[in-house]
């Protein structure tokens, strides 16, 4: 259940913004989650929903936008659409793409007052 | 020799930067650079045109009356794992200094990597400085497994934690008697899911695979196998009694990291140990050459 650090480390990012920045309350929090990253994002959900309370992000709607998964195929030496991690080629059906895109997770913007 | 408190090198990436401005007009700020898809280049020009980021175009402040209240809208782009992965970068780099070549061991609890990890340090004592940081839940067993073959070991225990972390790993190494060019093995928490996620500032992930487990595991848990470098497929002594298709785990493996060297090892029977003996110092004599080369130990 390391989704429950990960919103931690959300919530560390909120009050640092906050501290910098000077806002009392996030009305929106908008994440952006890749297809391949290793997090579970209704699991995110809902350790946020527990983590954020008391803080200035108390309540704020999450909005959590997926980055699609992408995969380097050296066979068609493209860039192609991947899934999952085991998936072949779409183009060619090969193995062994090597993930180029839709990794990372992250908070990409606050709606602050 | 780590352990002596030198403070690491700073590597901080100092994400924390910040535009702020209304919602109305934040439609046209211009995306992170090295976000994840290449599409983001063109997101200025067409923010809504089917790009897979932010639309922000389309949020409630544009629907808001005049005169209404409006919220304004902070451009933060900050990793939910950057500030353990910016610790993982300095871990890295104070090991890299002392020549020392640091590998984070993961699999599913009773993979048998504890009794690997000892019949490996039983073969490397007296020929290469070793030391261990164990990560469990709970207990001293593991790190007492460790000292009894006469290595230094630090336990970390988690408590309801599921995974090591950088800072973890950061308090842990100035506790640790390692001397430069030595090795030190970290064995995370017996996990199959969370540790992949966590930088430790480690050379190499070394997954260990026992063939007890079933030979799905690669696909069914695709992140470790794509995070680490090289494959132990361990406990290869018990093929006799198993219904264990080699090949095929090792080929969903390779579906899922083309990249990881795969080496069969049994700690019973010590199949294998010699290879990855030869893989360690392999990496060992490459890690103390840089760091020769660098001019942070001696040659």
């Amino acid at each position: 259940m390391h989704e429950m650090s990960l919103a931690e480390n959300v919530r560390e990012i909120i009050e640092d913004a906050a501290a910098a920045q000077g806002f009392r309350r996030v009305r929106r929090i908008v994440l952006e989650i890749g297809e391949l990253a290793a997090v579970e994002t209704a699991a995110l959900q809902f350790c946020l929903d527990v983590v954020l309370e008391g803080s200035v992000a108390a309540g704020a709607r999450l909005e959590c936008v997926a980055v699609p998964g992408e995969g380097w195929c050296a066979a068609c030496a493209r860039t192609v659409a991947l899934h999952e991690r085991y998936d072949p080629c779409p183009l060619c059906g090969a193995y062994g793409l090597t993930v180029c895109g839709g990794e990372r997770m992250r908070v990409s913007a606050l709606e602050v007052e | 020799m780590l352990g002596d408190g030198a403070a690491a090198p700073s590597s901080e990436t100092a994400p924390a930067e910040a535009k702020r401005g209304p919602v109305a007009t934040a439609a046209a700020a211009r995306p992170a650079a090295g976000a994840d898809t290449a599409a983001t280049a063109d997101a200025d020009a067409t923010p809504a045109a089917g790009h897979p980021h932010l639309h922000f175009g389309t949020g409630p402040a544009r629907a808001h009356a005049p005169g209404m209240s409006q919220g304004e809208l902070l451009r933060i782009e900050r990793d939910l794992l950057g500030k353990n992965d910016a610790l993982a970068a300095r871990n890295r780099a104070q090991l890299a200094a002392h020549g020392i070549l640091a590998l984070n061991l993961v699999s599913s609890p009773g993979s048998g990597k504890t009794a690997l990890l000892v019949r490996t340090l039983q073969k490397l004592a007296g020929r290469l400085p070793a030391a261990v940081i164990e990560g469990d839940q709970q207990t001293e067993f593991d790190a007492e497994r460790i000292r009894a073959t006469g290595v230094a070991a630090l336990q970390i225990n988690t408590g309801k934690g599921c995974h090591l972390d950088a800072d973890m790993i950061a308090r842990a190494l100035p506790r640790l008697p390692l001397a430069d060019g030595g090795l030190l093995f970290i064995e995370n928490v017996g996990n199959l899911v969370c540790p992949a996620a966590f930088d430790l500032g480690e050379a190499h992930k070394v997954v260990i695979l026992s063939v007890t487990e079933g030979e799905d595991k690669p696909l069914k848990y695709p992140d470790m196998f794509a995070a680490a470098d090289l494959l132990l497929l361990n406990k290869i002594d018990l093929l006799p009694y198993l219904q264990f298709d080699v090949q095929r785990a090792i080929g969903y493996a390779l579906r899922v990291n083309p990249r990881l060297r795969v080496i069969q090892t049994s700690a019973t029977s010590g199949e294998g140990l010699d290879e990855w003996l030869a893989w360690l110092e392999d990496r060992l004599a490459a890690t103390r050459l840089a760091a020769a080369q660098q001019g942070t130990t001696p040659a």
